[in-house]
């Protein structure tokens, strides 16, 4: 659990955040994330994320799957309970692959939907810090990350400058999740202010 | 300086007159030493090939209007950077048209019963199956719904050619723009339509699956448009990346190739369900007169060609192209879309052949030849076509949206 100090700036139209995002990494700042009401197009590539390894896990998941309802179905039709259908031979895969399918496709989806709320460290019971509510509705809130060094005066003003339409600091929980967080070096050092997110 | 305007290059010509030239000896040679030739077998190879390679070359290029059309009703914008390629494709349709409807005359009025056991009359009053079916199976109403067919098909593919060609005109306004947008959903719409009353439905009863006249399959229409579509969008890939090794098309980016890419990566899955299904309840019902279609291909002399058509056309796109890096990789992509061409042309062999010539196929020279002839073709008939108009619609209403594409 660690609680950092965050300079939210909230912009209303696509075509500044864009320019606005280059300019706030050119400039150095750690941009927390960006908060959008929908998806927009190429905004993971502008705030420089790697490429999501999720459908990775997703593969590993439909494989799982498949092995798990091929191993299953085999054992059960021709060791345990063995019992003739049509006519057929007992080791019959074409009958299989329905299931097959249906597994490797439950097996995926479950699994990729559970990555993605471990990625995304949402959990039941655990509440988010939301920074700006219009986020969901038609604001695109920048959230900067501040350190210890961070003058905060200077990156409000850098946040308007590039267009941002509203500007406050927040201090919020920044992870909950297995402190991923701990590991840096500089934490935000006031913990007096803390706001329970 | 954007190159709109696409030359022929020289190696395309050298290898365009090479198929071709190797196409019309075979050709020639096949009709003299299969067709003509006093032994039955052979005469049967020479229609079957000619059957096989004219349905699967007019399908998998009308096929690029489908796309085309699909994208207009749904009013996708991302593929207008790259449409002269799909169009250019589309307008060998005319061609194809006719030499597949030469096929269709010389198989009905040459009285081809070992193509079409239906067109032997006397057969057919003594079989009850066949004659519960002349309703549907018999020359007149093939032939009348081949014309429409192959007519409807050229007339509304060029309609919708021409009116894309509009778009080099000049700037249309805001209501212009909608016009125009509602002409092409229109016209995409009567071709959709018609789409679905042909390949979706009669025609690959009535150009293939007549062939086992007995036997019938509800999947199989939908089959054999899975089989040409996959295809039909390789071809537009295999173009497009063409061009661009070439310096055209500097707009259509590895974003728009990587939704091609998706395409055939989703309809080689879609393909194998079909195809699946349709193995897959005969398999279980077993019933005889059902599985007689599977005897020879899944155990006679055609196993080898199942499970090769089941390993290209499923097993290697679905590994090969599930990765984003692939879709977006020239070499691999070309690499697959050969593939994919090459394996439904060898789908189609084996829809075809076992109906036809049996146990006596024979891949060879005349088969090759003939693939040779009608690729030779399509890269004359494209390349033709390609030249005739800017490869950029420059004035489409959703340019803008198929520039700033990404996925």
């Amino acid at each position: 659990m660690d609680i950092r100090k965050f300079v939210v700036g909230s912009f209303d139209d696509e075509a500044v955040l864009f320019p606005a995002v280059k300019k706030v990494r050119k400039a150095g700042y750690k941009i927390h994330d960006v908060y959008t009401p929908f998806p927009v197009h190429g905004l993971d590539g502008a705030l420089g994320l790697r490429d999501t390894s999720l459908h990775t896990a997703g593969f590993i998941y439909g494989l799982t799957g498949l092995t798990t309802a091929l191993g299953f179905i085999s054992w059960i039709l021709t060791r345990d309970w063995i019992q003739n259908y049509g006519g057929k031979p007992h080791f019959s895969l074409p009958a299989w692959i329905p299931i097959m399918f249906e597994l490797t496709v439950l097996f995926s989806a479950v699994g990729m939907v559970l990555t993605f709320c471990y990625l995304c460290q949402m959990a039941p019971f655990v509440k988010k810090h939301i920074f700006h509510p219009r986020a969901t509705d038609d604001l695109f809130v920048m959230v900067i990350e501040c350190t210890s060094k961070t003058n905060v005066k200077e990156t409000e003003d850098f946040l308007a400058a590039a267009g941002a339409k509203e500007i406050n600091v927040q201090i919020a929980e920044a992870g909950w999740w297995l402190g991923r967080y701990d590991q840096d070096s500089k934490l935000f050092d006031n913990k007096s202010e803390t706001v329970t997110a | 300086m954007i190159k709109q305007q696409f030359e022929i290059p020289a190696g395309y010509k050298k290898w365009t007159y090479g198929l071709l030239a190797v196409g019309i000896v075979a050709l020639i040679a096949g009709f003299i030493f299969l067709g003509m030739s006093k032994n039955e077998h052979d005469q049967t190879r020479f229609w079957a090939v000619l059957l096989q390679n004219s349905v699967y070359f007019l399908l998998v290029c009308n096929a690029a209007m489908f796309f085309i059309c699909a994208i207009t009703l749904a009013h996708g914008g991302w593929s207008i950077a790259f449409r002269r390629v799909p169009e250019a494709i589309s307008a060998v349709v005319p061609v194809f048209a006719v030499l597949a409807f030469i096929v269709f005359l010389g198989l009905i009025m040459g009285h081809r019963h070992d193509i079409y056991h239906w067109v032997d009359k006397e057969a057919v009053a003594g079989d009850k199956i066949l004659t519960w079916k002349k309703g549907f199976l018999n020359p007149t109403f093939f032939f009348i719904w081949t014309v429409v067919t192959l007519s409807v098909w050229v007339f509304t593919g060029s309609k919708m050619r021409q009116l894309s060609r509009k778009a080099d005109e000049g700037p249309m306004g805001v209501e212009e723009s909608k016009r125009y947008i509602w002409n092409n959903t229109v016209w995409a719409a009567i071709f959709i339509v018609f789409f679905a009353l042909t390949v979706g439905s009669t025609i690959p009863w009535l150009w293939l699956m007549s062939i086992d006249a007995h036997w019938y399959s509800t999947m199989y229409s939908w089959y054999t448009f899975a089989s040409t579509f996959v295809s039909g969008i390789a071809l537009i890939a295999l173009f497009i990346i063409f061009l661009k090794n070439h310096g055209y098309l500097e707009y259509t980016t590895r974003e728009q190739l990587h939704d091609v890419g998706k395409f055939i990566f989703a309809f080689s899955i879609f393909w194998t369900y079909l195809w699946f299904s349709q193995f897959m309840l005969i398999w279980y019902a077993n019933i005889p007169e059902e599985t007689v279609y599977f005897k020879m291909r899944f155990q006679g002399p055609y196993r080898g060609f199942f499970f090769l058509n089941f390993t290209i056309n499923f097993v290697a796109p679905i590994l090969i192209l599930m990765t984003r890096g692939s879709k977006r990789n020239y070499a691999i992509m070309t690499f697959m879309s050969v593939a994919v061409i090459l394996g439904h042309w060898l789908d189609f062999y084996q829809m075809v052949m076992p109906g036809t010539v049996g146990e006596n196929h024979n891949l060879g020279w005349f088969e090759w030849g003939i693939l040779a002839l009608y690729i030779g073709m399509i890269m004359f008939f494209v390349g033709r076509a390609l030249t005739k108009a800017p490869l950029l619609p420059k004035y489409h209403p959703y340019l803008k949206e198929s520039l700033i594409h990404h996925t």
